[in-house]
């Protein structure tokens, strides 16, 4: 029972990162395959935060700002929190540039599923071909 | 494409709620040393605000308030002074980055120095962050159109 | 073709799952990234940028150019979304 306490956070992180990778490798739409890939990146952002996590911690954030020595084990570890920051701006930024991609193949091809859009591939006429 | 609609409730509600909204957003850029909060969050609530307006209006008028040359300048002026006041420190004799040394200026103590420091660059990105947030929202509803869809 | 997906996931699944027996417990306050180079920072945030909020003093002073390389990220995810999308007539 200790044992599942002490894990069962990790359990959790791995079944949503396996929803995303599944939705990742076998949706044929595009734009399913992009919320799978949302979902894997917050499975890895929950991942991250979670390992920062100390017991009877709080935020990082001084309180006391007269103390000289300040108590490191009262407050939690801020360089998990530092780096998941820059990534969520950073996801917010794929995923922009995802949809605008998604915008442009769909204003070409007139679809987004990606069998389709092979299929289209396939038969077009290369010019530059001998 | 959003269609244009008219409701006078959604309306006057985010009329009223728009300025409390930015004042919040620079609240939290400004005491992100204090509190949970620095560039990317009130960065974030800025162009929020933003994005509330065109929801609630229509493209046309939120381009009243900030328009497309205005925010394209916004885009590149974050990342601008990010890098110079990296710059300043450099020119002013330490390493890129090192906000120790803007004593130099400031007449404090090199702590309150840092702090300062860190305070500009927190403008910076919060600057990049909104101009991006409503860059990306615009051509993204729009398809890079800039106007809303005819009936 | 989506059964060996579904095969591909649950045994990545249950390889990551078997990874996580190695893994530190949730809330150990002598877990590796706990104990390295953290502490350090907590101590000496007050001191070196008279900064409360250590993830501000982290992410902007003690870590400059990561912030200020995901600050070019963002902004080149703009211009690219301008670039793209936007049609001028």
């Amino acid at each position: 029972m200790d044992f599942i306490i002490s894990k069962f956070n990790y359990w959790i992180y791995i079944v949503l990162m396996m929803i995303g990778f599944y939705a990742m490798i076998s949706k044929s739409n595009l734009v399913k395959k992009l919320v799978g890939m949302n979902i894997f990146q917050t499975a890895i952002i929950l991942f991250f935060i979670s390992i920062g996590s100390k017991k009877g911690a709080t935020i990082p954030i001084i309180q006391d700002s007269h103390v000289d020595a300040v108590n490191s084990a009262l407050y939690m570890n801020p360089l998990p929190h530092v780096l998941m920051l820059t990534a969520i701006v950073v996801m917010v930024s794929t995923f922009g540039v995802a949809v605008a991609l998604l915008i442009m193949i769909y204003r070409k091809y007139k679809t987004l599923e990606e069998d389709e859009i092979l299929q289209i591939l396939r038969n077009e006429k290369w010019p530059n071909t001998h | 494409m959003i269609n244009r609609f008219e409701n006078i409730i959604i309306q006057t509600i985010s009329r009223l709620l728009i300025p409390p909204i930015q004042l919040y957003a620079l609240y939290v850029i400004a005491h992100g040393h204090y509190s949970p909060g620095g560039g990317f969050q009130g960065g974030c609530i800025l162009g929020a605000s933003f994005i509330l307006m065109v929801i609630a209006y229509d493209i046309k008028e939120t381009k009243r308030m900030i328009s497309e040359k205005i925010n394209t300048i916004f885009i590149s002026l974050g990342v601008i002074i990010y890098s110079g006041i990296g710059a300043v420190c450099l020119i002013l004799g330490a390493d890129y980055l090192d906000y120790g040394i803007l004593n130099k200026i400031f007449s404090v103590s090199p702590a309150k120095a840092r702090a300062l420091g860190t305070f500009g660059v927190e403008i910076g990105v919060g600057i990049t962050v909104m101009a991006v947030m409503v860059s990306i929202f615009l051509n993204l509803v729009s398809g890079g159109e800039h106007e809303e869809a005819q009936e | 073709m989506k059964f060996f997906a579904l095969i591909a996931v649950i045994v990545t699944g249950l390889l990551l799952i078997y990874g996580t027996m190695d893994m530190p417990d949730w809330g150990a306050t002598d877990s590796p990234p706990n104990t390295h180079v953290s502490p350090r920072y907590i101590e000496k945030s007050i001191e070196e940028t008279a900064t409360p909020n250590v993830v501000t003093s982290l992410l902007a002073d003690y870590r400059g150019y990561d912030t200020l390389g995901e600050t070019t990220v963002i902004f080149t995810a703009g211009i690219v979304c301008i670039l793209l999308l936007r049609r001028y007539r």
